[in-house]
C-alpha cells in the first residue's frame, strides 16, 4: 500500500500532459528557426501559449516561460524592482508578506544586499495578510516603493491571500503586484484578467505542481510591466528571459493546465471533502490543525498539522515506512528539518514548528487514502511519541 | 534476520559495513546524523564528517544498496554533550576525546535509543573492532584484525547493553581489502580519505576554533619553580607534551627543550619542564564504564591512553568510582581529561577518565 500525500511538492503527472510531451518530444525544430522544422516547434510553442494565456485569462502575450517557479519570482522580484530603481532612483523600497516561499524572500534579501529597502509585513495567526495591516503600511510611507510581492497560496498551511483586494489596493497607491501563484492554481477564483485584477502586474505558476513536467512555469507579466532580464542571451521570451524555449515541456504544461482549470470547480468539491475528512479525524487524535478556518481563506489540497510533543523527522519515517508520503513543509538543510519561517511568522514556537507534517492532496487521492491515513496514524503516533 | 539501522556517514567504512548486512539478509534501514548546526557544503580534505557532500555521498550508499535512507538531527544533542563538553574540558585544563564523548552519548545512546524505540533491533556502524559472545551469551568488545585501523579504543566508552545492540561487520578485515570491496560494489565512496580530525573543527586550527568561545585568557608560562618564562593568550591553546608554540624568552639551563607538563587553568598558568618531567608512572582515573561485567580489584591488563597510541602493559586496581593504573613502563605526556581504555590481551575491559597521574622517579625514563 502506498499513498501520497504531498502534492504541494510535486504532483503526479497527468496521464493527458504526457502524452503532450510525446507528440511534442518527437518535433525537431528550434522554435527561434525560420525553415519549416522551426516553424512547426514554433507553432506548438505559441499554441500552447495561448492556451495557458486563455486558462487564465490572460494575453498571450503576458506569457514569459521560465525553467519553473523559482525562477519566475526571481526574474519578478529582482527584475521589476531594478527596472524601477532604474527608471527613478527613489523606488528603492519593496514590501513582501511574511510567508513567502523562499524563491520571493531570498530574492528580496538579494534586493536588501543591493541597497533595497525590504519590509516584511506580518501575518495573522492564520498565517493571512491582514488588508488593514498593509494599507496601514502603505498610509505611513507610500512613497518609493517600487514592488509589492504576496504569495496567493501558502506553501505550508494553503492560506489564501485576498490577492484581489490586494491588487486593489496597491493599484490605488501605483504599485506593482507580484504574485506566486503555485499553489493557487486549483482555485475557481484565480485568474490574471487585467480587467478584473488590474493592479495584478505578475504571476508566477509551475507546471509540475498541476500535473505537469518538472522543469517548466511561467511569469506572467503585463505587457507594459517594468522588467529587466536577469539572464543575457538570445531573449526568445520578450527579451525577459533568454534560452531556447523547450517545446515538449511547453506543451505538456499547457495539455495540464487546461485539464486543470476545466475540472477545478469538481475537483475543489471533492479535494475539500477530502480536507475536512482528514481535518476532523486529525483533530480527534490530538492534532492542531492551523491556518484560517474559513474555507473562503483555505487552499483545499494543503493541511499542515502539528503534533504535539511528536518529532515531525520522527513521524516522517514512520509514515514512509507505512508507505505514505507527507512532508515537513519547510525548507530542509541536508534533510534536515528547520523549523519553517512561516510557522514562527504566524507566532507559533520552534518547538510546535518541529513537530508540523503537511499533508497535501492531490488528484490521485481517493477518500481510501485518507480513512486508511487515520486508520494508521495512532500506531504511528503512539511510537513517534515514544522518541 | 534483524531490523537493524546502518549509521552512514557518507564514508567507505559504514558503506560496507551496510553492504554486508543487506548481503548477510538483514533488514537494514540507513540513517544519517546531521551534527553540525551549519554544515558545510563540502568536505575539506581528510576534515569534517558532517557536510552537505557526506549526507549526499550516504544518501547514494543507502540507493545503489536499496534501502531507506534517512536524516535524523542531532545537532542540538551533539552541540550539548560534545561540542559544549569539548569547550569545557579545554577551559577547565583538561583534553578531552570528543569521538569517544560522541559514541558514549550520541550515536551507542541517543541514536541507538531511537532506534531501539522505534522498533529497530540494533545499530551497524563500520568501526573497525570485533564483538564476539561469551560462554555466557554475553557480547564482549575486542581489538579489529587490522592493528593499524583499531577503533576500539573510541568504544571503550560502550556499556554491555549497548554493545548487545551494535554490529560492527568491519572488525576482522583490513582497511584495504574494505575500499577493495567498495570499488567493487560499485560504490563512489571507495576512494573517499578517511576522515581522522575533529569533525566540528573544519580547518584543524583546534585552539584558533577555541579561543572564538573562550577568548582572550592571558596569564604566565612558569617552570617547576614557578618562574616565570613568557606569556600566553589562554591555557586551553596548549595541552601536555606540547612543545612547538611556546615562545619562550628563555632557553632552559640545560640547552634542553621544555614541555608543557601542567596545565593550571584557574591560575592560567602554563607550566613547562624538560622532556624528563613528562613521564607518568600512575594513572588515577574516574567514573569507569564496563564494556564487559566491573572488574573490581587488582588484576593485570594493559592500558591504552590515546587513539592510535601503544598499550601499556599495567596493573590495575578498580572500584566503582575509580581506577587506578599502576604502568609497568612509564609513558609520556598523559593529559587530565583523556580518556584511559583498559585491555586484557585483545578484548577491551572499559574505560575512565584521566583525572590526575604521577610522574614517574626520574631514573625510569
Amino acid at each position: 500500500m502506498r499513498i501520497y500525500l504531498d502534492h504541494a511538492a510535486t504532483t503526479p503527472l497527468l496521464p493527458g500532459a504526457g502524452e503532450a510531451w510525446q507528440v511534442a518530444a518527437r518535433t525537431v525544430g528550434n522554435a527561434s528557426a525560420t525553415h519549416s522544422w522551426g516553424r512547426e516547434a514554433r507553432r506548438i510553442t505559441e499554441e500552447s501559449r495561448e492556451r495557458i494565456a486563455a486558462a487564465l485569462g490572460a494575453h498571450s502575450g503576458e506569457v514569459v516561460f521560465t525553467s519553473g517557479a523559482t525562477e519566475a519570482d526571481n526574474l519578478a522580484v529582482l527584475g521589476m524592482a531594478e527596472a524601477r530603481r532604474q527608471a527613478d532612483p527613489q523606488l528603492n523600497r519593496v514590501l513582501i508578506s511574511a510567508v513567502e516561499h523562499p524563491a520571493v524572500r531570498l530574492g528580496a534579501a538579494e534586493l536588501a544586499a543591493r541597497g533595497f529597502e525590504v519590509t516584511e509585513l506580518p501575518v495573522d495567526s492564520q498565517g493571512l495578510l491582514r488588508l488593514g495591516v498593509l494599507s496601514d503600511a502603505l498610509r505611513r510611507n507610500p512613497k518609493g516603493i517600487a514592488l509589492l510581492s504576496c504569495l496567493w497560496v501558502n506553501n505550508e498551511m494553503g492560506a489564501i491571500a485576498p490577492i484581489p483586494e490586494i491588487a486593489a489596493l496597491a493599484d490605488s497607491y501605483g504599485i506593482p503586484l507580484h504574485s506566486d501563484a503555485v499553489q493557487a492554481v486549483g482555485l475557481p477564483s484565480i485568474t490574471f484578467a487585467a480587467a478584473t485584477l488590474p493592479g495584478l502586474s505578475g504571476l508566477s505558476i509551475s507546471a509540475h505542481k498541476i500535473g505537469g513536467p518538472m522543469g517548466i512555469g511561467a511569469l506572467l507579466i503585463r505587457r507594459d510591466a517594468p522588467i529587466v532580464p536577469l539572464t543575457y542571451g538570445g531573449g526568445q521570451e520578450r527579451r525577459i528571459r533568454s534560452g531556447t524555449v523547450p517545446v515538449a515541456l511547453i506543451a505538456a504544461f499547457a495539455a495540464a493546465l487546461d485539464e486543470v482549470v476545466l475540472k477545478r470547480e469538481l475537483q475543489y468539491e471533492s479535494l475539500r471533502q477530502l480536507r475536512n475528512t482528514l481535518s476532523d479525524g486529525l483533530t480527534a487524535l490530538g492534532a492542531n490543525v492551523i491556518g484560517p478556518a474559513h474555507p473562503n481563506h483555505q487552499a483545499p489540497h494543503i493541511l499542515y498539522a502539528i503534533f504535539p510533543g511528536v518529532s515531525a523527522e520522527t513521524l516522517l519515517m514512520l509514515l514512509d515506512q507505512a508507505g505514505i508520503a507527507a512532508s515537513a513543509g519547510s525548507a530542509c538543510s541536508a534533510g534536515v528539518i528547520q523549523p519553517s519561517e512561516t510557522l514562527l511568522a504566524m507566532g507559533y514556537t520552534p518547538q510546535d514548528a518541529l513537530s508540523g507534517v503537511r499533508f497535501s492532496l492531490g488528484w490521485t487521492n481517493t477518500p481510501t487514502d485518507i480513512t486508511t491515513l487515520l486508520q494508521l496514524l495512532p500506531d504511528l503516533l503512539t511510537r513517534a511519541s515514544s522518541v | 534476520m534483524a531490523r537493524l539501522i546502518a549509521a552512514l556517514s557518507g564514508g567507505v567504512d559504514s558503506a560496507v559495513a551496510a553492504a554486508r548486512m543487506v548481503d548477510a539478509g538483514h533488514e537494514v534501514t540507513a540513517v544519517h546524523l546531521a551534527l553540525a548546526r551549519n554544515p558545510l557544503l563540502h568536505r575539506a580534505g581528510s576534515r569534517g564528517c558532517c557536510s552537505l557532500e557526506d549526507a549526499h555521498d550516504a544518501k547514494r550508499v543507502a540507493d545503489k544498496l536499496g534501502i531507506p535512507f534517512y536524516i535524523w538531527d542531532f545537532s542540538e544533542q551533539f552541540q550539548h554533550a560534545v561540542v559544549d563538553d569539548f569547550v569545557a574540558e579545554y577551559a577547565a585544563g583538561r583534553t578531552p576525546n570528543p569521538c569517544l564523548r560522541c559514541n558514549e552519548r550520541i550515536k551507542f545512546a541517543a541514536m541507538l535509543e531511537r532506534a531501539v524505540a522505534l522498533g529497530f533491533d540494533g545499530l551497524i556502524t563500520g568501526h573497525y573492532a570485533q564483538l564476539e559472545q561469551d560462554l555466557d551469551g554475553s557480547v564482549a568488545l575486542y581489538r579489529a584484525t587490522d592493528g593499524i585501523k583499531d577503533q576500539s579504543y573510541v568504544l571503550g566508552v560502550m556499556t554491555t547493553a549497548q554493545l548487545q545492540r551494535s554490529y560492527f561487520p568491519l572488525g576482522g578485515s583490513h582497511k584495504p581489502e574494505v575500499r577493495a570491496e567498495a570499488a567493487r560494489r560499485g560504490l563512489l565512496v571507495a576512494d573517499k580519505p578517511d576522515s581522522y580530525d575533529i569533525c566540528f573543527i573544519s580547518d584543524g586550527d583546534t585552539a584558533g576554533w577555541l579561543a572564538g568561545f573562550l577568548g582572550s585568557r592571558p596569564g604566565d608560562i612558569v617552570d617547576e619553580t614557578g618562574q616565570v618564562l613568557g606569556h600566553h593568550d589562554g591555557s586551553y591553546r596548549f595541552t601536555i607534551g606540547q612543545r612547538k608554540g611556546l615562545a619562550l624568552n628563555r632557553p632552559a639551563p640545560d640547552g634542553q627543550p621544555r614541555y608543557v607538563v601542567g596545565i593550571d587553568a584557574a591560575a592560567r598558568k602554563v607550566i613547562v619542564a624538560g622532556r624528563e618531567h613528562l613521564a607518568v608512572q600512575t594513572l588515577y582515573c574516574g567514573e569507569p564504564i564496563w564494556c564487559s561485567p566491573a572488574q573490581y580489584g587488582s588484576w593485570e591488563g594493559a592500558v591504552q591512553v590515546r587513539a592510535h597510541a601503544p598499550e601499556i602493559p599495567a596493573t590495575l586496581t578498580a572500584t566503582p568510582d575509580a581506577v587506578v593504573v599502576e604502568l609497568h613502563s612509564p609513558v609520556l605526556g598523559v593529559a587530565p581529561g583523556q580518556s584511559a581504555v583498559f585491555y586484557q590481551g585483545r578484548r577491551v575491559i572499559g574505560s575512565a577518565t584521566i583525572i590526575g597521574t604521577t610522574p614517574a622517579k626520574p631514573a625510569s625514563v
